[in-house]
């Protein structure tokens, strides 16, 4: 079966998905995900170890020749990010119970755990297709259950903030798909390898810069880069905590996933960053989003709007990682990538909690909740410290990586602008800190307590993984590394 | 439209063809324009045209709301299930070739039954969305 597994890892979510959809009670739903969401990372994780030891792995689907079929290929890059979704899934799983069942209607449970499901077989898909227009149908697979995830959240902004992400997205993945269609027409392939071999010769015609463009505004769209990230905030602030979990620690990674693959290994380095000038654009744009962002953050009422607005600007540091189109810049980038994914995921599922017990997530409605859920609001403390970059856990590592990716090409000004923009964060990490450890509980707070060990547990675990990969980092920065070298590399 | 005497009896003169119209879209999609997607549309216009005259309850005694969200997930599990057949057939995931007794054959049988999972997701989820519109504010 071993030589299945890469149909697999997106088969096992979609059937799950569709089972949920059929059983209609929650338990049962709920227990399906568990199931699932638990199998996929075992199969990412046998994936990992089968491109560790054999090089790339190209499943075939139907038996079809890549030239016309879609192909699955699996490198170290996205076996990474196989891996770093479905874990995210499998710690979100036994959290997911008692949040979903207070925060979702009880008709809407099993639907919701559906969506989840197909949000997941989605964005494992555009992670481990080697094929540019299947990786559209996954993106639209993961958006349209997403938008449904956000839809069902607590009040009724929730509509809008899926309506406008709904519009974003669709013109996000409208760009992407005309881009697509555009090297299309010039290469006569999709297969994202085949593509790279030709498009050497067609890469100075007008569609081919056309479809770059499109391309990357398309997904840049999806991943949230700056001037672009307006439906954000929105969603992940007022969609179901479960949902603000498992979108901030996946969706827009994926996304910026998809953006390294087309820039490095499709259109190829040298074209891309050489002949264009992609990396002033990208690192601009980085550095107004962790700059905006973060300011922007810092005057919020919402919590959950707060670490949101943090999500843009984090998104910048990856971007701005990319855009240096070194080794150590793709690693930091990369590190980053997989470093932010445990850090929201963290502090996303600690505001469920306290949302579980409390009801309310802005700030006066929560002061004092560390005194009275001391275990939860400490795990958050750390992954804040992570956020901000605090030696010792992992933040500092991708930052690190960062700023020497900076001096390396000789901006050192950036590294001190990162270093800076830590400042930021440490201003808006520290009035939440403030507001939930220094003041007196108040009204719901004051009787509210731990939440039941099902919930503190995946937020320790992934507390606990912030520190580790700050101390332990053969896994994340020594596979990125590896990422960072094969995309580099590219066919070309 | 209860009064309108000439739509109900109309109505009733062209739901078969419609019926047979949308099965002759899917099984003729094999050799012409046509197949799951489009019969798909076809057979939910006809349940939709029903309602429209009929009334909502009296197009959901035909087809009820829980069989409908039934079969939305059943025509995806008939897709992916296909594709897992082909996995014990001994080939990969959605690879067709074994399901009959020679390749040709066996593509045709999976592409049908493919096809009739695209139909059945189709159709009921074009109704579920017309009931949904059609249900809102009843509650």
């Amino acid at each position: 079966m071993s030589e299945h597994l890469p149909a697999l890892q997106v088969v096992v979510p979609l059937l799950g998905a569709v089972l949920a959809a059929l059983v209609r009670r929650p338990g049962p739903a709920w227990l399906i995900t568990v199931v699932v969401s638990f199998a996929t990372p075992v199969i990412a994780a046998m994936l990992l170890v089968q491109v560790l030891d054999g090089g790339v792995i190209s499943y075939h689907l139907g038996g079809w020749d890549p030239s016309v079929g879609i192909e699955y290929r699996v490198d170290v890059v996205n076996a990474l990010v196989l891996l770093l979704v479905s874990s995210v899934a499998a710690v979100i799983a036994p959290f997911a119970r008692l949040s979903v069942l207070s925060e979702v209607p009880d008709d809407r449970v099993a639907w919701f755990y559906s969506m989840y499901l197909i949000s997941l077989a989605g964005l494992l898909g555009i992670a481990i297709t080697g094929d540019a227009f299947n990786a559209f149908v996954f993106l639209e697979v993961s958006s349209l259950s997403s938008y449904a995830l956000i839809a069902m959240g607590r009040d009724r902004r929730a509509l809008v903030a899926a309506y406008q992400y709904l519009i974003m997205g669709t013109i996000g993945a409208s760009f992407y798909v005309i881009g697509v269609g555009l090297i299309y027409t010039m290469t006569g392939t999709l297969n994202l390898g085949l593509i790279a071999e030709r498009i050497g010769d067609v890469e100075s015609t007008r569609p081919v810069l056309v479809a770059l463009a499109f391309i990357v505004v398309g997904i840049s769209l999806k991943l949230a880069l700056f001037p672009l990230h307006v439906w954000l905030p929105n969603a992940y602030a007022y969609a179901p905590s479960v949902a603000t979990v498992f979108l901030a620690a996946t969706a827009t990674k994926v996304a910026i996933y998809l953006f390294a693959r087309f820039v490095f290994s499709v259109f190829g380095a040298g074209f891309v960053f050489a002949d264009l000038p992609v990396t002033e654009i990208l690192v601009v744009l980085s550095v107004a989003a962790i700059f905006g962002a973060s300011t922007v953050a810092i005057f919020q009422s919402d919590v959950k709007r707060m670490f949101a607005y943090s999500s843009v600007g984090q998104v910048g540091y990856i971007t701005l990682g990319l855009s240096l189109a070194t080794v150590t810049g793709l690693t930091g980038g990369l590190v980053h990538l997989v470093n932010h994914a445990m850090i929201k995921a963290a502090i996303f599922m600690g505001l469920g909690a306290v949302f579980y017990r409390v009801g309310k997530i802005e700030f006066d409605d929560i002061a004092g909740v560390g005194r009275r859920m001391p275990i939860t609001m400490s795990a958050v403390v750390i992954a804040c410290l992570s956020l901000v970059g605090v030696p010792g856990t992992a933040g500092f590592v991708s930052k690190w990586y960062l700023i020497v990716a900076a001096i390396e090409v000789g901006w050192w000004w950036l590294g001190l602008l990162i270093v800076l923009s830590s400042m930021l964060t440490v201003i808006y990490v520290g009035r939440f800190f403030e507001c939930v450890w220094f003041r007196e509980p108040a009204g719901e707070v004051a009787r509210a307590g731990e939440p039941p060990l099902e919930m503190l547990v995946p937020i320790c675990i992934l507390a606990a993984a912030t520190v580790y990969f700050g101390i332990d980092t053969e896994l994340t920065a020594g596979m990125a590394e590896r990422a960072a070298v094969a995309l580099l590399q590219g066919v070309r | 439209m209860r009064l309108d005497v000439i739509l109900r009896v109309v109505t009733k003169f062209i739901l078969p063809f419609m019926m047979v119209f949308a099965l002759y879209v899917q099984f003729h999609g094999d050799y012409s324009a046509g197949g799951g997607f489009q019969a798909g549309v076809i057979a939910a216009a006809t349940i939709i045209l029903y309602a429209l005259i009929y009334g909502l309850n009296a197009a959901k005694r035909i087809v009820s709301a829980a069989l409908v969200e039934a079969m939305v997930p059943l025509g995806v599990l008939i897709f992916a299930g296909v594709g897992v057949v082909g996995w014990l057939t001994g080939l990969n995931y959605l690879d067709y070739s074994n399901l009959a007794y020679d390749q040709v054959h066996g593509q045709e049988w999976g592409v049908f039954l493919v096809e009739a999972g695209v139909f059945i997701t189709v159709s009921s989820t074009m109704v579920a969305i017309f009931y949904a519109f059609a249900g809102r504010g009843r509650r």
